[in-house]
């Protein structure tokens, strides 16, 4: 303001003789545009400095589990948000008949998810169930200060402490406790996500789902029944015996599955827990629209599959456009089929033909080695091609050698398959019940709800891109084990039904 | 002064109720060794000393708040003792309905711990005594590189509520006392003499050789996991916490 006055003062003396009133006018009016600019800017201002950014009134904390995220932020103004945190020790199940004693925050691996936003400041109140045996802590990643608040959260069963903290850079945040053994108490589930929105929230979606990744370490091998107690050899040698998403098999599938409606977009918030293993995030069938790399500012477009490390989060979005189930996977693909990282995405809607047969071109999802024509040992496959009439012998052998390739991973070793995910071939009603149809299955994939040994399926198998032939061979080694009716499948039948329609 | 009255009031006590004040004791014939942490990581000589073969009992420390009623639940004052002082008993005299006689008595404070070992004229353990008894195991007083003693202690860590079990029903070590691992933790003396903050980093730094060093896991790592855990509770404690999971017993030294 002086400034101004100072210049045009400055200006009139250069000038005096030939100024002018009109001139003069017009300063002044100059003068008054910028002060009116500059005042309205001080209402609406953004803060540069996401640390002023004042807080308006008190508000408690909506926490969830896993799946579920609280409310978006939206456009409320920054506030003192109240958390309340509470660690439980607590038996749970990691897969059928294999119980393992969790330690969470708030009941749940991963523990509560919280959503705030930028200014925010936020009073964290951890307590620690009398129940509990051990001491505990929080390192937020959202914090900024010494430990992440580990420092001042460090308490004892029983006992609670509180301390608070300013939100200061937007993003996805792990949180973990960071007790010694560290490794130990993150082993045994001891994390979860914080999320910090932008000023304005982030832009609205139609389904918001949390999850999380994380490697367990047992005494027994994975499978082993009973109680199983956190195994400290294998945690260090990095050798999990199960990887799933929100701490347990099947805490994804089945009636766990979450769901969406045809043409929704999705908005994931994944993290990776640990304590080791860097997760292949990855969804079967889709391609993630936008990443927010790292759970940052940056994002990607068009991601087949994201990179998620220990201690890491990301937020994914996709839109879905056909109804079917999807198959969330660690794409490090042994830890998906053997050890439970896998989950499902169930997607309702109406089937539209056009956008249907589009999206099954390029959403084909190609196990390793899927086709054999791609393998290296090429010419040898088309040699088996050309011979004739081979014996029931050479037809198992070749079979086995195409099952393993081509089926094994989905179907699995012994034809057992993954329950809510892929049908067991082993004792297979649905199989034995015809064997034509199970012939077209392959020659063109198959789609839709079936009941396979009572169990309902409503999944996609491709159509699986190998010879009649071949077919023939892996049918009837498929048919010729694990209980099923010694079908001789030969080329003539698939010809047969290839053509026949 | 009034501690003197007090000792006498105590020692009178002790003589009329002498069956409730005199739990069994064992002797532990004293040594040298190393503790694990320490507030430095030097050689710690332990004198001949009586120990408790079994941690004080709900059944004992009853007892004892009936004939000294200012440790009963109502009267206890604020500073000795916090909220959760014996919580679930029904009322000042009377246990839970879960609670064994045989159990340990939890949920009690340090003061009160200390203050009924000295009205009998004992006292609470030092950290370096209790870690020297408790680091035997059946057979032999230092078993602490064994993989069978360290996976016993962190086994524990994931058994819920054995707070609820009778005393005596762990293992009997090489000193002939029970119960030092598997059933509850112990308020010992000095318990916040060795500093751990419970920021797992950050105490490496302060103490490094508590993490570092071997890269692979070898029996010293699943020793310091075991024993790492009961330094770091005892660093999370103040004097007034009482915890469910929190017991003790007593020591008497030998005068010859
Ligand atoms: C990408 C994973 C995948 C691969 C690879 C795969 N399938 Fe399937 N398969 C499925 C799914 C999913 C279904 C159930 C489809 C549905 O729900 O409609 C299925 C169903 C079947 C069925 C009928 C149901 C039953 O259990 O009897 C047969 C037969 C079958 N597959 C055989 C094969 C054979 C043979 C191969 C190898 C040449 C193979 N599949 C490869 C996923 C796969
Ligand atoms: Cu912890």
């Amino acid at each position: 303001m002086t400034n101004l006055i100072k210049h045009i003062i400055m200006i009139l003396k250069q000038d005096k003789l030939k100024i002018k009133l009109s001139s003069f006018l017009a300063y002044l009016g100059l003068v008054t545009v910028l002060l009116t600019v500059s005042c309205v800017n001080t209402k609406k201002k953004t803060y540069e400095n996401t640390a002023d950014i004042p807080v308006n009134r008190e508000m408690v904390a909506e926490l969830t589990a896993p799946p579920h995220v609280p409310t978006p932020v939206g456009k409320r103004l920054a506030k003192k948000l109240i958390v309340n945190m509470e660690i439980l020790e607590k038996e749970g199940e990691m897969t059928d008949g294999v119980k393992y004693v969790y330690w969470t925050f708030g009941g749940s691996v991963p523990g509560s998810f919280i959503r705030t936003r930028v200014g925010d400041e936020v009073e964290f109140t951890l307590s620690n169930h009398p129940d509990n045996k051990l001491p505990h802590n929080i390192d937020l990643h959202a914090v900024t200060g010494p430990g992440g608040g580990a420092t001042s959260s460090f308490v004892a069963p029983g006992h609670e402490k509180t301390f608070s903290f300013k939100t200061l850079n937007p993003g996805l945040y792990v949180y973990h406790c960071a007790t010694a053994p560290v490794g130990m108490h993150i082993a045994n589930g001891m994390y979860g996500l914080i999320l910090v929105e932008p000023e304005g929230g982030l832009p609205p979606v139609d389904k918001e789902y949390y999850i999380m990744q994380g490697d367990f370490y047992t005494k027994g091998e994975n499978g082993e029944p009973g109680l199983q107690a956190f195994d400290m050899n294998k945690a260090v040698d990095e050798d999990a015996d199960y990887v799933v998403f929100n701490g347990s098999v099947n805490a994804l599938t089945g009636d766990n599955a979450i769901t969406a409606k045809v043409g929704e977009t999705v908005r994931l918030f994944v993290g990776n827990g640990g304590p080791n293993l860097t997760s292949s995030f990855h969804v079967i069938g889709e391609i993630f629209d936008n990443v927010f790399v790292e759970g940052g500012d940056m994002i990607n477009e068009n991601v087949q599959t994201t990179s998620i490390p220990a201690g890491g989060a990301a937020i994914v979005e996709f839109r879905v456009d056909v109804p079917g189930t999807f198959i969330l996977v660690d794409h490090a693909i042994f830890r998906a089929f053997n050890k439970g990282a896998l989950g499902m995405l169930k997607v309702e809607g109406e089937d539209n033909k056009t956008i249907y047969s589009g999206v099954v071109q390029e959403g084909i999802y190609n196990p390793e080695g899927g086709g054999v024509q791609t393998m290296p040992d090429d010419g040898k496959a088309k040699q088996t091609v050309a011979t004739t009439e081979k014996t029931l012998a050479e037809k198992m052998e070749s079979g086995k050698q195409i099952y393993m390739q081509t089926c094994f991973a989905c179907h699995q070793a012994e034809g057992q398959g993954i329950p809510n995910a892929f049908p067991p071939l082993a004792k297979s009603d649905y199989l034995n019940a015809n064997v034509d149809r199970a012939i077209e299955i392959v020659l063109k994939g198959k789609t839709g709800e079936i009941t396979v040994n009572g169990e309902k399926y409503n999944s996609v198998m491709t159509r699986q891109s190998i010879s009649n032939d071949e077919i023939a061979d892996v049918l009837t080694y498929v048919y010729n084990s694990w209980d099923n009716n010694k079908t001789n499948v030969t080329k003539a039948m698939v010809d047969r039904v290839k053509s026949g329609h | 002064m009034k501690a003197v009255l007090r000792l006498t009031i105590c020692i009178l006590l002790f003589w009329v109720h002498p069956a409730d004040c005199q739990s069994k004791m064992v002797k532990i014939k004293g040594g040298t060794y190393i503790p694990l942490y320490g507030r430095d990581s030097l050689k710690v000589t332990i004198v001949d000393f009586q120990m408790d073969v079994y941690p004080v009992t709900n059944k004992e420390f009853l007892e004892f708040v009936k004939a000294n009623p200012k440790w009963q639940r109502s009267k206890v004052k604020k500073l000795f003792a916090d909220k959760n002082y014996l919580k679930d008993w029904k009322s000042d005299t009377e246990l839970g309905d879960q609670q064994s006689l045989k159990a340990p008595i939890t949920n009690i404070s340090w003061f009160a711990a200390k203050d009924y070992c000295e009205c009998q004229g004992k006292r609470l353990a030092t950290i370096d005594e209790w870690e020297y008894v408790a680091m035997s195991n059946e057979t032999i007083p230092d078993a602490r590189t064994l993989k069978s003693y360290n996976e016993f202690i962190l086994g524990w860590y994931e058994k819920p509520k054995t707070f609820n079990n009778e005393i005596g029903s762990t293992f009997k070590n090489y000193w002939n006392v029970y119960d030092l691992h598997g059933l509850v933790w112990e308020w010992t003396l000095d318990f916040n003499s060795v500093l751990v903050s419970g920021e797992s980093r950050k105490d490496v730094d302060n103490d490094t050789n508590l993490f570092c060093g071997s890269a692979a896991v070898g029996a010293t790592d699943l020793m310091n996991y075991a024993a790492f855990m009961r330094y770091a509770i005892r660093g999370s404690l103040k004097a007034k916490y009482a915890m469910k999971n929190l017991g003790f017993r007593c020591v008497r030294d030998i005068n010859e």
